[in-house]
């Protein structure tokens, strides 16, 4: 079997595995009434159609009306998500470009790390949801189109793990790379774009998967302090406010936003697969470290 | 005006601090042109950190270095230094022509005199058949040899050696030298070459320069009259046995110390 294919059987089968267990689950506690089998235990998650409604349904719900007489779920979901993709799309293009150049900036000023690195990380640990509403107003003083201020709440989000993975990357090259450089008398953006960046293409990708998920959540989450209405951020919201009448319908939207991110990951693994070859791909970010760090072990060895 | 000159050459690490090492001190030498050195000694005698002086990767604490008359750091602005380490260090998103061509690139020369110049470098270490191969397809010996083939691709006058051998099987070793031995001979290149193979270094050497540990300093340097073109039969010559002899026992002489 090709490694695709036994892929895409993993994928179904674990696929299968999770329907089974929410349909399971959701059986149990119809005939318990809602209690563990043999106690008196209630379960953590109530099991009627209002809490859980069955898997099937989620899909039938998307290929019926979203509203009465109106188009199908499915459409109205599709073209919200391509709506958000948009601003997900130039947030992440804008936070990537500005967490590589932040990767460099660091990498070359030891003064720059230090004094602008806790910023940066204490930036994401302020709520994306403080933050979006003072973007969205200080950007609308501008007249900037809103989508374009939703794309840098999402830009926000996206910056981070490219801004720490470039830096580690440009830093990963091993000590006499760097003094072969230094013997040709190479200048600094030489030794970046001849050594430094080439190196760092790898450790960069794994980063980019985690902005490309990130970009879309802060699309999602920016368009509803802008008040967007065509987004997934204005369906989600509305969705849920009805979610005890047509709990389906917020699944629904879930599901789609996945869809959205997952495929945007898969742009970003092409990418990854063209540019990259084999025996250079790191898989995490964990083996990243690993692999380098038994390099590194060989030369001093 | 001789290629190398060391005068009073010392190095500090740390200096001042509680973990002060004096790592060379007062080393004293003269390499004529196409001089063939090499540096052996204990490990922690300070041999790579001579090396990194004459490269201009580390300055000194006190004495001079100079390198065909200037200074290291001008001698390496000019392109005066080839270096090998231990490791072969090829950039692994490179093909092996690729990487040949690297320091041709940072030159600045344009693109057809480099892919020539990379042919032919590949040719004097006979690897041509492999241009096309990445780093991790080649042997252990055949990455050094593209290692050397970078190091000479831009003609420097002078090779800087981190015991580029010491990584390779005995044999792979042996032929290694008398390949480093014929590219020498084509180019005139001087070379100093840190090892701690006796037999390396007496083979590969018209000089064979000692150093002892603590602090790192030059305590003996051997003339190897060896007669030339060396090969093979070298090898078991009487005179590369009594060679061997007083490397060994100047050596000694540095562990007795």
């Amino acid at each position: 079997m090709s490694p695709n294919a036994r892929r895409l059987l993993s994928f179904l089968g674990i696929l299968a595995v999770l329907i089974a267990m929410w349909e399971g689950y959701k059986w149990m506690g119809t005939a318990t009434g809602g209690v563990w089998p043999g106690t008196g235990i209630g379960l953590p998650v109530r099991t009627n159609e209002r809490s859980m409604p069955h898997t099937w349904d989620v899909v039938i719900a998307l290929l019926r009306p979203a509203r009465r007489g109106g188009e199908m779920l499915l459409l109205v979901l599709v073209r919200a998500a391509l709506f958000t993709w948009r601003s997900a799309l130039l947030g992440f293009v804008l936070g990537s470009a500005v967490g590589f150049g932040l990767g460099v900036l660091f990498v070359r000023s030891a003064l720059a790390e230090r004094g602008l690195m806790p910023h940066v990380v204490a930036s994401q640990t302020v709520p994306i949801l403080a933050i979006a509403p003072i973007l969205v107003v200080w950007a609308g003083r501008l007249n900037v189109t809103r989508w374009l201020v939703v794309a840098v709440v999402s830009a926000y989000l996206a910056f981070f793990p490219v801004a720490i993975n470039t830096l580690r990357g440009l830093r990963s090259p091993d000590a006499t790379a760097s003094e072969l450089m230094r013997s040709y008398a190479a200048t600094p953006n030489q030794v970046l774009w001849k050594l430094q960046v080439p190196a760092a293409l790898p450790y960069l990708f794994p980063a980019l998967k985690i902005a490309a998920t990130a970009s879309i959540i802060g699309a999602i989450v920016g368009e509803l302090p802008a008040s967007m209405p065509d987004g997934l951020g204005r369906a989600i919201l509305n969705f849920a406010a009805a979610f005890s009448a047509a709990p389906e319908k917020l699944f629904a939207s879930i599901l789609v936003a996945s869809m959205v991110g997952i495929g945007f990951v898969g742009v970003v693994v092409l990418a990854e697969r063209i540019l990259i070859p084999p025996s250079r791909r790191l898989e995490d970010l964990g083996e990243a470290a690993g692999q380098r760090g038994g390099r590194l072990k060989e030369v001093v060895a | 005006m001789s290629a190398l000159s060391l005068r009073g050459v010392g190095k500090v690490f740390n200096p001042g601090s509680d973990q002060e090492v004096q790592a060379v001190h007062g080393v004293d030498l003269s390499v004529e042109r196409g001089e063939f050195i090499s540096v052996i000694g204990p490990s922690g005698c300070g041999k790579s950190t001579l090396l990194r002086l004459i490269g201009d990767l580390t300055p000194p604490s006190s004495g001079t270095v100079s390198v065909n008359g200037k200074t290291p750091a001008r001698a390496r602005l000019d392109r005066d230094y080839g270096m090998v380490f231990q490791s072969a260090t090829l950039l692994e998103w490179r093909r092996v022509a690729a990487n040949v061509e690297l320091p041709l690139e940072i030159m600045g020369m344009d693109a057809a005199e480099r892919s020539r110049q990379a042919a032919a470098m590949l040719g004097l270490v006979q690897l041509d058949r492999f241009a096309n191969h990445y780093p991790w397809q080649l042997s252990g010996g055949m990455q050094q040899r593209v290692a050397i083939a970078r190091a000479l691709a831009f003609k420097p006058s002078i090779l800087l050696m981190d015991e580029p051998f010491g990584a390779l099987d005995e044999m792979t070793r042996e032929r290694m030298q008398s390949e480093l031995l014929r590219i020498r001979a084509e180019t005139g290149t001087t070379v100093v070459f840190v090892t701690h193979s006796i037999p390396e270094a007496v083979f590969l050497s018209t000089r064979v320069v000692i150093m002892s540990p603590r602090p790192g300093t030059i305590t003996e340097v051997v003339d190897i009259d060896l007669p030339e073109p060396r090969s093979d039969d070298t090898r078991e010559d009487q005179r590369f046995f009594e060679l061997l002899t007083d490397v060994r026992e100047g050596l000694r002489a540095v562990e007795d110390s």
